[in-house]
């Protein structure tokens, strides 16, 4: 791999994009703060409005815990493409020589970062709110991470067609939640069965095949998004 | 040998053409429909059973066919469009969303007829259900981002690529009642080997399958000619073409 | 109907009425593709 003023390897091009996501977003720890915020908000919701009893809600927390995931993801999805469209920047890395995609990838896994892995590590506060006991929490952080990776990507499909739209962020929501139904199911389906003190093992199996399908199609359905955006 | 492609690729071609056709698959429907109708409703004996109440499987499983068959159609013909730049790929795809969101529709509600007799409840979140709705919300989602552009070029393409995202859904519709234990029954027509139906209810329901995709094809030469005027508007050809 | 009429007749109909507005919808969006077209014409040339 060489370091030339001219050439940037693949490797050295990906570490620079996510650096620079992280601190970009990291100058702005109240918006990065903010899904999180909504994802704890929304869960809250559930049992203030239904006024169930802790055990009554245990039976709906691995679904509102899912629900409440998605749309606070949906929430930060916007961000993913849509500075960096606005100020030109986006532009100037699809010229910059560099695969569009090795860029997608990188911004795409920093946004999961920020986002989808925060929501994992705030999960436990929320499921416990909810009723979801312990045993039930190494399927439920599994589950989570796996399905707000894939959502991530789904997300990055949607922002890449949506990114130079007026009202996008609607239409984000409308393109991406349909292909993420599958992923709700599964997900909170896994988190059902092991409060159930059932195996988890299929569901996951298949939230984990879901996932490396999308992260290995996304990517280049991501780029081809964008560069319909861009050109 | 692929002259015939590129003619199609032709706007006044293909305006001359869907109109020709229109009438003889128009024709086509009427008949096929007709005999599937009056076979089925008349001719049929009752299923064992679940007697009279599976004749809705006249209308259901065409319009569940013709859901997933507009579909695929659909993000081909944008695949097209957007592979090779072909616009007519994209006017065949924008004319066929509508048609296949009306059939996803109709799949939905006499399933849902049929299921209140059969399941004692309208709705259920079983595998193709759920799936079949997916489709639903997926053509409402291409037929809503491709207005969303100003340029109609850029909402083509962006409608097309999702169309293409969304073809994943095709086969896990049709292959749910496989993969999971489904409340909804299994194949019975379309599976390799000896269908599981008595001749009498097998000929006219294939019937309808023909209708249907007959009637398809009308309709999407009909609109596929609204289609290449708006975006044609400007071309010499569409002069004379609008005056007669 | 063997007392299923209630449930066959509705989704008959309604396909029937599917197939109408396909129809229907098909002309009507033709019909004003045409107008829009006669009306960009008239104006490029008056």
């Amino acid at each position: 791999m060489r370091l030339t003023a001219t050439h940037v390897g693949t490797w050295r091009a990906m570490f620079l994009v996510i650096h620079r996501e992280l601190r970009l977003s990291f100058r702005r720890p109240e918006q990065l703060l903010q899904p999180l915020v909504f994802f704890l908000i929304v869960t809250t919701l559930f049992p203030l409005g239904l006024s169930l009893q802790l055990s009554l809600l245990r039976d709906m927390a691995p679904g509102v815990l899912w629900v409440a995931a998605l749309l606070a993801s949906l929430l930060s999805l916007d961000s993913l493409f849509k500075s960096d469209a606005d100020d030109g920047t986006l532009e100037q890395l699809a010229l910059s020589g560099q695969s569009l995609t090795v860029i997608v990838i990188a911004k795409t896994f920093a946004h999961w970062l920020v986002s989808g892995a925060a929501l994992v590590l705030v999960s436990p506060v929320v499921a416990t709110a909810l009723g979801i006991p312990v045993e039930a929490f190494a399927t439920m952080l599994l589950s989570l991470a796996l399905g707000t990776m894939t959502l991530s990507w789904l997300g990055a499909i949607g922002a890449g067609l949506t990114v130079g739209l007026r009202r996008g962020n609607v239409l984000l929501s409308l393109i991406v939640l349909p292909l993420a139904i599958p992923l709700l199911i599964f997900g909170a389906g896994a988190t059902d069965r092991a409060i159930s003190g059932i195996s988890a093992a299929g569901a996951l199996y298949f939230l984990a095949s879901l996932c490396v399908f999308t992260c290995t199609l996304a990517p280049f359905a991501a780029t081809a998004a964008l560069r319909i955006a861009l050109d | 040998m692929w002259t015939w492609f590129y003619r199609l690729a032709s706007p006044p071609y293909v305006y001359r053409v869907a109109a020709t056709l229109a009438p003889w698959f128009l024709t086509a429907a009427a008949l096929a429909i007709g005999y599937g109708v009056i076979g089925g409703l008349v001719f049929a004996p009752p299923d064992y059973q679940q007697g009279d109440a599976f004749r809705i499987i006249y209308v259901h499983a065409p319009s569940g066919w013709m859901s997933m068959f507009a579909y695929t159609t659909m993000s081909i013909a944008g695949a097209i469009g957007l592979i090779w730049r072909i616009k007519m790929g994209h006017a065949v795809a924008a004319a066929t969303a509508p048609i296949g969101a009306s059939f996803t529709l109709l799949a939905l509600v006499t399933g849902s007829l049929w299921g209140r007799p059969m399941w004692g409840t309208y709705w259920a979140w079983d595998p193709r259900l759920t799936s079949e709705l997916i489709l639903l919300f997926l053509y409402v989602g291409v037929m809503s981002l491709r207005p969303a552009f100003e340029d109609p070029g850029r909402g083509d393409r962006a409608a097309a690529l999702l169309s293409i995202v969304g073809v994943v859904n095709v086969p896990i519709i049709h292959y749910s009642v496989v993969w999971w234990n489904s409340l909804h029954q299994g194949a019975t027509v379309a599976k390799l080997g000896k269908p599981s139906m008595p001749g009498s209810m097998l000929w006219p329901l294939l019937s309808m399958f023909l209708g249907f995709t007959c009637f398809y094809g009308a309709v999407l030469c009909l609109r596929l000619r609204g289609e290449v005027l708006n975006r044609e508007r400007q071309a010499n050809w569409v002069r004379e073409a609008v005056k007669s | 109907m063997g007392g299923y009429a209630r449930y066959v007749w509705p989704c008959f109909g309604f396909a029937c009425t599917v197939l109408a507005w396909n129809l229907w919808s098909a002309r009507r969006y033709h019909a004003k593709a045409r107008q829009r077209a006669l009306r960009a014409l008239a104006m490029s040339d008056g």
